[in-house]
């Protein structure tokens, strides 16, 4: 194996005293502040004696329900994160004018803005939507846990893995100085000689592992496990969304896979896939990854629209408006997904009838889109709007977003990119379509099923503050950049000569400040909430007059969902139940087999995070020694045959009188 | 769908040891054909023989399937089917688009040497 580096060691690899940063205050003092918090939040932890609790009813834990939740808060800890390195990149461009170089040295800089990219895409948004689909999925369709709930264990740790990687490379090494997606041939050895790129790398494609099987667990369960009467044209929009990124994500993360790993032997043995010399294409690698990469931002919005849908018939108290189109429009945007994807290169140089093709077929997408949002429309048009919080956000969602559809339209014209391409229109684009789509989506999503996740609702007065933070916030950070991408400012800059472009850049730093205090209103919100949680708290298990399954079981549902597994007449299922007075079954419960919980998917998990950073800095010996532990364990695993246990008829109906009990509380109040 | 899956291959077609016996024959002459072009040289064209055995692949690839996955249009309700047609669609868009785009690489730039180093 090729040893670039001089100080190579057999016992440590490329990792010295010299790989922690500390000539970097900036780190140091991050370090710091991590670090006291870290042994602040271990001390706690211990005091209360919650690593049993912890253990037993969470990290083990193949409960859907407990791994979407955890889902939820890899990703919220993965966005302070990310958030961090954006607010720290407004104020270096503000104040990075007239000779002033700013804060951040240049090594630093260009790992902030690659580790904010990866951050929020691979760790914050897909944490997110996958969480939501852990959570939601199995309840709306009436089933009692997803088709693998071991592989659903194990698919979450992988990805906290990866996001345990990212987060090392913060304080051990470097992360990439590439830009989130890492083109060669600065990402090859002869210009990334460091271990930034072996992080992301790493980091991804062990989060990739859990990414696909997870997908390939929702799959299964969409398909195989709905309850009796639910055909496919009965399913609740979101199933429906969460199916369309589920096939997404098994047919598109092999790519990016292989394109890793194609990158990785141009990295450790020397092959020449992507290099400027011997045979080599960097083209090839970027069009390989957009094969992913296109995919994957519909990945993340498809399940968000589902959302929306949800979130607009509830709250409009209306059956979804053009329910089958909304169908197809989901399917049609998966499969034109697929081939769009060079649209993000139509300047690399090919010519008319390619990019007049990729161009014309990123136009066609807009069309289901806007059904979409035709169909949003229509269902609250005269329907009974109440504004709650998910409401509020849904229609933040639709100005928002279709601003975002528009500027991206606009970018579809070949000509048009070549003149944006690179520059801060584009960030503003797609930071308009992900934090008014994705992130507004996750917000209503994670007010509309918190009352089902935790049993008491959000309180709205800390939301709404956030909500008037987030909205003007984010278009007083993103405006400015559209006006300076207009006039051909580009992205990923440190410090710039005009000194005409400052003030947008203090608005936009103001923004971003305005986007803090909603993100901070939010986490009062939570806190808030969980202290006056008595006063917040909903017995009905129905909060919101909701629609579909989820809402028939009690908040929080039962560790077997439902005691008897419902029949679907129609489209809305719950809503069919109570127009109709359809009763809950009182008697005749019967035992419940459910699976075990296992620590093998953390186990798993930490072995393959100790081999990522094998890989990373050259230790072969602990790379070889941990590959071999990961396959013996999962081998070993196989031989666990107790994986299932029986919840007794009696407790059932146990569990079930005490919810006859709450119900009559309710109507009797 | 029923909500009893007890056997996960309930629905899956039961294959009798003639099929099994069946795709094995046609494997072995489908590989038995190429080896016997490639050595015999009974082409003569190099071409045409590259061409003659990327086609038997092809049929040794949907005799396994047939045989060996036991595929058919039935099977879990059509859903093995639906997700074979969907995959073949997205690698025939991946291949040909990559090979269209990569074709298609310099169509706008100027000419260049193809070694970088023997620019001027």
């Amino acid at each position: 194996m090729p040893n670039h580096d001089q100080t190579w060691s057999p016992l440590l690899g490329r990792l010295s005293l010299d790989a922690l940063p500390l000539h970097e205050p900036i780190l140091v003092a991050t370090f710091a502040a991590v670090a006291l918090g870290g042994i602040a939040l271990l001390a706690a932890l211990t005091y209360f004696r919650l690593w049993g609790y912890l253990w037993k009813e969470w990290f083990t834990s193949v409960d859907h329900k407990k791994i979407g939740i955890m889902y939820m808060v890899l990703g919220l800890v993965m966005f302070l994160r990310g958030f961090a390195d954006a607010l720290m990149m407004r104020v270096q461009q503000a104040v990075a004018f007239n000779g002033n170089e700013g804060f951040f040295p240049a090594h630093h800089y260009d790992q902030v803005f690659t580790a904010h990219g990866v951050i929020m895409i691979f760790f914050v948004a897909m944490p997110f939507v996958t969480g939501l689909m852990n959570f939601v999925v199995p309840l709306q369709i009436g089933a009692r846990d997803v088709s693998f709930p071991f592989l659903n264990n194990f698919s979450f740790w992988m990805t906290a893995s990866g996001a345990a990687l990212v987060m090392a490379s913060l304080f051990v090494g470097e992360f990439a100085q590439t830009g989130w997606l890492s083109y060669p041939p600065l990402s090859g050895l002869a210009y990334s000689p460091g271990v930034g790129v072996d992080y992301y790398i790493w980091a991804l494609q062990i989060a990739g592992v859990g990414t696909t099987l997870s997908g390939i667990n929702l799959i299964a369960t969409i398909v195989k496990m709905r309850a009796p009467g639910m055909t496919m044209m009965r399913m609740p929009v979101f199933t429906w969304t969460a199916l369309c990124t589920n096939v997404l994500i098994v047919a598109s993360f092999p790519v990016l896979t292989a394109v890793l790993a194609l990158l990785s032997l141009d990295r450790y043995v020397g092959t020449n896939f992507f290099t400027n010399d011997f045979g080599g294409s960097p083209m090839m690698y970027v069009n390989l990854i957009w094969i992913w990469g296109h995919p994957e931002v519909y990945i993340l919005i498809l399940p968000i629209f589902g959302v929306f849908s949800e979130v607009t018939s509830t709250f409009c108290s209306k059956r979804l408006f053009g329910y089958t189109s909304m169908v197809y429009a989901s399917v049609v945007i998966t499969v034109l997904s697929y081939i769009v994807w060079l649209h993000h290169f139509f300047t690399m140089g090919s010519g008319a009838s390619v990019n007049s093709f990729f161009g014309i077929t990123t136009m066609v997408i807009s069309i289901p889109t806007g059904a979409k949002m035709f169909n949003w429309l229509f269902t609250m048009y005269r329907g009974r709007i109440r504004f709650e919080l998910p409401m509020m956000w849904t229609v933040a969602f639709m100005l928002t977003f279709v601003i975002g559809g528009m500027t991206g339209v606009m970018l579809a014209v070949p000509p048009a990119d070549f003149v944006l391409h690179n520059s801060l229109f584009l960030i503003a684009h797609f930071h308009n379509v992900i934090i008014g789509g994705v992130v507004f989506g996750t917000f209503a999503a994670i007010n509309y099923w918190w009352p089902k996740a935790f049993g008491f609702k959000l309180d709205p007065f800390w939301g709404k503050v956030s909500f008037w933070c987030w909205v003007p916030g984010f278009w007083l950070a993103f405006t400015p950049l559209y006006i300076m991408g207009l006039m051909g400012v580009t992205r990923r800059m440190r410090v710039f000569d005009d000194a005409s472009l400052q003030p947008y850049f203090i608005v936009a730093a103001l923004g971003a400040g305005l986007i803090a205090c909603g993100i901070g209103a939010m986490l009062v919100q939570y806190g808030v909430s969980i202290m006056r949680r008595e006063q917040l708290r909903d017995e009905t298990g129905d909060p919101w007059g909701g629609r579909t399954l989820e809402w028939s079981t009690s908040s929080p549902p039962p560790a077997y969902n439902f005691a008897f597994t419902p029949v679907i007449h129609d489209i809305d299922a719950w809503e069919d139940m109570k127009r109709n007075g359809v009763t809950r079954p009182l008697e005749g419960f019967r035992p419940i087999h459910m699976p075990r919980n296992t620590g093998a998917g953390i186990i798993l998990a930490g072995i393959s995070t100790v081999f990522g950073f094998a890989m990373i800095w050259h230790i072969w010996w602990m790379a070889i020694a941990g590959f071999a532990t990961l396959l013996l364990t999962a081998i070993a695993h196989t031989f666990n045959t107790n994986r299932s246990y029986h919840i007794s008829a009696d407790m059932v109906a146990k569990t079930e009188a005490e919810r006859t009990r709450q119900l009559a509380t309710v109507e009797g109040a | 769908m029923s909500s009893s899956h007890t056997d996960a291959h309930d629905d899956a077609p039961h294959f009798s040891l003639k099929d099994y016996g069946t795709g094995f024959a046609l494997s072995v002459v489908l590989t038995a054909i190429p080896f016997w072009l490639v050595m015999s040289g009974a082409l003569g064209d190099k071409t045409l023989t590259a061409l003659v055995i990327a086609g038997f692949a092809v049929v040794q690839v949907v005799v396994h399937m047939i045989y060996f996955l036991h595929m058919n249009t039935k099977s879990q309700g059509g859903w093995n089917f639906l997700a074979l047609v969907f995959t073949l669609i997205l690698v025939g868009i991946v291949l040909s688009g990559s090979l269209w785009v990569m074709y298609h690489l310099n169509h706008n730039m100027m000419p260049m040497p193809h070694n970088m180093n023997e620019l001027p």
